[in-house]
C-alpha cells in the first residue's frame, strides 16, 4: 500500500478530483431530483480504471490496496458526490477474487475490470431478520446440476444497474447445523439471466436515492457453477469481506465530513447578520470545530485500518472502529452545517440538505452502530455476548 | 513525427488569488497549482495526433520549479511519452521561457510544437511567438484546429473577425485556444504507469542559455474591489453620469 501522504495517494485524489469536476453539484442535484441514477457518473468511473483499482493486473485492473481504494471513495463524496453508488463493486470483487475459482475469476475479473459487467450488488439483508444474519430464510436446495433458490431478500442496492449479485442463501438448514454460522453458501447470480425467471425485483422507495430493492426468489434455477468456494462456508466468507467494507464507508464518511466542514465555514465566514459574519459567534464556529476534530481523529482510524489490512494483519477491529467513528463524525458535520446555513440549508440548491440525508445512512447501513458496539464490547473487551 | 509540448504549473483557475502584504506578488503558500488550461488543451491535441497515427512521440516539457514535476507527471499521465523539466526557481519572463525552449527545440528536434496561447497566472501570450521568431519556424496561433498532412499543417485561427485558416510548413509552432479541445480526465492504469515513464531534469545552464532578466517587477497589487452599481432614473441622467463621472462619452 501506499503512504497516506505519498505521491501516489496525491495523484490518486487528483486524478479522481479531475473526472468528478465533470459531476458538479448541479448534476448530483438533478439525479436527486429526479430519483434518477447517476449513469454517466458511473461509466465513467468504470471507463477511467478506478472501480477496478483493487482488481489484480493480471485480471486487468490495477492491483492496489485498500488505501488506495479508500480514498478513491473518499474523494468522490469530498466533491459532493455519493460513493453509495459505485461502492459495491469495489469490495463485491474481493470475494470473488478471494473465494472463486480461478475459472470465475479468469472469466469475470477482467470483464468487471473493463466495464463490461458491473458487479455492484451483495444480497443478505432478509426483512424478517435482519442483522441476525445466520437465521436468513432464503434457501439453495442442490437439484442435479442446479441450485434453486427460494426466499426473500431486501435493501439490495444497485440490482438494477448491475449484471451480477453476491448472493448469501442457506444451503444446510439451521437446526442441521453445529454451529450457526455454519450452512449457508455464497452464489454468483447472473441477474441478466435471472430477473424475470424466478427473481422479481421491486424497488424501494427511500429517503436517499439509493436504487435499492426487494428481491422475491420463486424456484430461481442456479447453474451449479454459481457457488462460490465451498458449500455451506458462504458466512464466512461475507465477514471475510466486511472488514474492506466498513474501512471504504468510513473513508467515504470522511469525505463528506470535510465537504460539510469546508461548505460550513466558506458559509460562516461570508453569512452576515447582526453586523458582523455568523461564523465570529462561537455558538456557530465551536459546532464547525468540533465536527473536523473529530472527522481528522476518524481519519487517522481509517488509515490505521488500512494500514492494517494492507500488510495482511487482522484489521477487524480498526475497520469497525474506524467505520463507526466515521459515520458518527460525517454525521455532526452533517448536522452543524445544516444549522449552520439557517433556513438555506433546507433549500435543495446548497445540495446539504442532500448530503445531510445521504450521509445519515452510514449510521444504519451497512452495519448499525449498535453492532458495532456490541463487537467491541464482546470480542475486545471480553464482556458477555448480549445478543 | 515527434510532437514537443510545453506546459506550465500555474495558480489554479478556482482559487481566489491573493496579492502578498509586501505588494513583492501572488501569495502562493498553500495555493493549489495546476497545469495552465491552455497547456491542457495543448497535450490533449498531441495525444489526439498520436491517437490518429500522426504523431509517434510526445516530448512534454516544463520550465518552472522542481514542484513542475506534479504537472509534467499529469501530462504523463494523459498521455505525453517522456518529460523534460527545465528546473529553474526564478521567476522567468517570457523570453527567458522562449530562450530555454529553443535550447529544448534545438535538442529534440520536433516537428511541431504545441503550446497553450497564454497562462492564466501573468497572461502575457507571447512565449509561443517568441520561440516562433527564435527558431524561425511558422506560427500558428490561437488555434481552433489543428489538421497536420505531409509536411504542412493547416490551423485554423481565432481572429477578431472570425476565423483565419494558415498553412505552415513543419516544423512549426501552434498555440491553442479554448474551443481547440475538450481535454480528457487521466484513468487510473494511466496515472499508475505514468510514474514510470522517463523525466528529464535539465538546468538553463547545461542548456547554456542565459535567463537573466531585463524585467524588474515594482509593484503588484490587486484590482480596486468593485463597487455596487447604481440605478438610474432617466435616461438624461445616464447620459450626464457617462459624461461627467464616468467620463467615457
Ligand atoms: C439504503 C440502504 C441500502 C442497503 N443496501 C444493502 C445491500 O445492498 N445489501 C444488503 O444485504 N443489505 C443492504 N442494506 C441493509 C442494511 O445492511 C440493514 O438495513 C442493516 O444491516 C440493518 O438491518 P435492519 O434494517 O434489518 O435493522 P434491524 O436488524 O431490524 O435493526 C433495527 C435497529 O435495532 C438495532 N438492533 C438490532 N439488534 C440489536 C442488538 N442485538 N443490540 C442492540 N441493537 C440492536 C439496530 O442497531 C438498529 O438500530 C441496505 C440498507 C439501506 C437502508
Ligand atoms: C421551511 C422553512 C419555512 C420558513 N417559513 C417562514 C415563513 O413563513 N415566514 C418567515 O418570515 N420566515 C420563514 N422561514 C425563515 C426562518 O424563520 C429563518 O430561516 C430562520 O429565522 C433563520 O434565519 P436565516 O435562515 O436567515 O439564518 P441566519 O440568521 O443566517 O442564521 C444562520 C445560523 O447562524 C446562527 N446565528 C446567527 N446569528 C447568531 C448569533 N449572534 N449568535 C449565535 N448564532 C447566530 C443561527 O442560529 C443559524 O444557525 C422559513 C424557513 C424555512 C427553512
Amino acid at each position: 500500500m501506499s503512504h497516506r501522504n505519498s505521491e501516489d495517494i496525491k495523484s490518486i485524489r487528483e486524478g479522481v478530483r479531475a473526472l468528478c469536476a465533470e459531476f458538479d453539484a448541479a448534476y448530483w442535484r438533478k439525479i436527486d431530483e429526479e430519483k434518477g441514477f447517476p449513469e454517466a457518473f458511473v461509466s465513467a468511473m468504470t471507463q477511467a480504471g478506478w472501480l477496478s483499482a483493487m482488481i489484480p493486473e493480471e485480471y486487468g485492473g490495477s492491483g492496489l490496496g485498500l488505501a488506495e481504494a479508500s480514498v478513491i471513495l473518499e474523494e468522490v463524496n469530498y466533491c459532493g458526490g455519493n460513493s453509495g453508488t459505485i461502492h459495491g463493486q469495489m469490495y463485491n470483487m474481493f470475494t470473488l477474487l478471494r473465494h472463486g475459482s480461478d475459472a470465475q475469476k479468469t472469466y469475470y475479473l477482467p470483464k468487471l475490470a473493463s466495464g463490461e459487467l458491473r458487479l455492484q450488488s451483495m444480497g443478505v439483508t432478509e426483512p424478517t431478520t435482519g442483522t441476525d444474519t445466520t437465521k436468513i430464510k432464503t434457501t439453495a436446495v442442490r437439484r442435479g446440476d442446479k441450485y434453486v433458490i427460494n426466499g426473500q431478500k431486501v435493501w439490495i442496492s444497485r440490482i438494477q444497474h448491475s449484471d451480477l449479485m453476491i448472493l448469501l442463501a442457506r444451503t444446510t438448514p439451521l437446526a442441521e447445523v453445529k454451529k450457526k454460522s455454519e450452512g449457508m453458501s455464497i452464489f454468483l447470480v447472473d441477474l441478466r439471466e435471472t430477473i424475470g425467471k424466478g427473481l422479481t425485483v421491486q424497488p424501494i422507495a427511500n429517503m436517499v436515492n439509493h436504487e435499492t430493492n426487494e428481491l422475491f426468489f420463486d424456484n430461481l434455477e442456479l447453474p451449479a457453477d454459481s457457488l462460490i468456494g465451498e458449500e455451506g462456508k458462504g458466512f464466512r466468507y461475507i465477514l471475510d469481506g466486511l472488514n474492506a467494507e466498513r474501512t471504504l464507508i468510513a473513508a467515504e464518511c470522511i469525505g463528506d465530513g470535510r465537504w460539510f466542514t469546508e461548505k460550513s465555514s466558506a458559509y460562516a465566514r461570508d453569512r452576515v447578520v447582526f453586523g458582523r459574519p455568523i461564523g465570529q459567534n462561537q455558538g456557530v464556529q465551536f459546532p464547525i470545530a468540533e465536527a473536523h476534530i473529530e472527522i481528522e481523529a476518524a481519519d487517522l482510524m481509517r488509515w490505521r485500518a488500512c494500514e492494517e489490512y494492507d500488510s495482511g494483519i487482522n484489521a477487524g477491529a480498526s475497520a469497525n472502529m474506524a467505520k463507526y467513528l466515521a459515520a458518527k463524525a460525517s454525521w455532526e458535520a452533517a448536522n452543524a452545517c445544516l444549522q449552520t446555513h439557517g433556513g438555506f440549508g433546507f433549500a435543495c440548491e446548497y445540495d446539504v440538505e442532500r448530503k445531510f440525508r445521504e450521509t445519515r445512512l452510514y449510521q444504519v447501513a451497512p452495519i448499525s452502530t449498535n453492532l458495532i458496539l456490541s463487537y467491541v464490547a464482546e470480542h475486545l473487551l471480553e464482556l458477555p455476548r448480549s445478543f | 513525427m515527434r510532437v514537443l509540448v510545453s506546459i506550465k504549473r500555474v495558480v489554479d483557475y478556482n482559487v481566489k488569488i491573493r496579492v502578498k502584504a509586501d505588494n513583492s506578488g501572488v501569495d502562493l503558500a498553500n495555493v493549489k497549482m495546476s497545469m495552465n488550461p491552455f497547456c491542457e488543451i495543448a497535450v490533449e491535441e498531441a495525444v489526439r495526433l498520436k491517437e490518429k497515427g500522426v504523431a509517434t512521440e510526445i516530448v512534454v516539457v516544463s520550465v518552472g520549479p522542481s514542484t513542475a514535476q506534479e504537472q509534467l507527471r499529469t501530462a504523463l499521465a494523459l498521455g505525453a511519452d517522456r518529460a523534460i523539466l527545465v528546473e529553474s526557481a526564478e521567476d522567468l519572463t517570457s523570453l527567458a521561457v522562449a530562450k530555454l525552449l529553443k535550447a529544448v527545440v534545438d535538442k529534440e528536434q520536433p516537428q511541431l510544437v504545441i503550446l497553450g496561447k497564454q497562462a492564466i497566472d501573468s497572461d502575457n501570450n507571447q512565449t509561443g511567438q517568441m520561440l516562433a521568431a527564435l527558431s524561425g519556424y511558422g506560427q500558428g496561433t490561437f488555434a481552433s484546429k489543428v489538421e497536420v498532412s505531409g509536411d504542412s499543417v493547416a490551423v485554423t485561427r481565432e481572429i477578431d473577425g472570425g476565423a483565419q485558416t494558415v498553412s505552415l510548413k513543419l516544423p512549426a509552432i501552434v498555440t491553442t485556444d479554448l474551443r481547440l479541445n475538450e481535454p480528457r480526465y487521466a484513468s487510473l492504469p494511466n496515472i499508475m504507469k505514468a510514474k514510470k515513464k522517463p523525466l528529464e531534469v535539465l538546468t538553463p545552464d547545461a542548456l547554456g542559455v542565459s535567463t537573466a532578466s531585463t524585467n524588474k517587477t515594482v509593484k503588484v497589487e490587486a484590482p480596486a474591489a468593485r463597487s455596487a452599481g447604481i440605478k438610474v432614473k432617466s435616461v438624461a441622467e445616464l447620459v450626464e453620469k457617462l459624461k461627467n463621472e464616468a467620463k467615457v462619452i
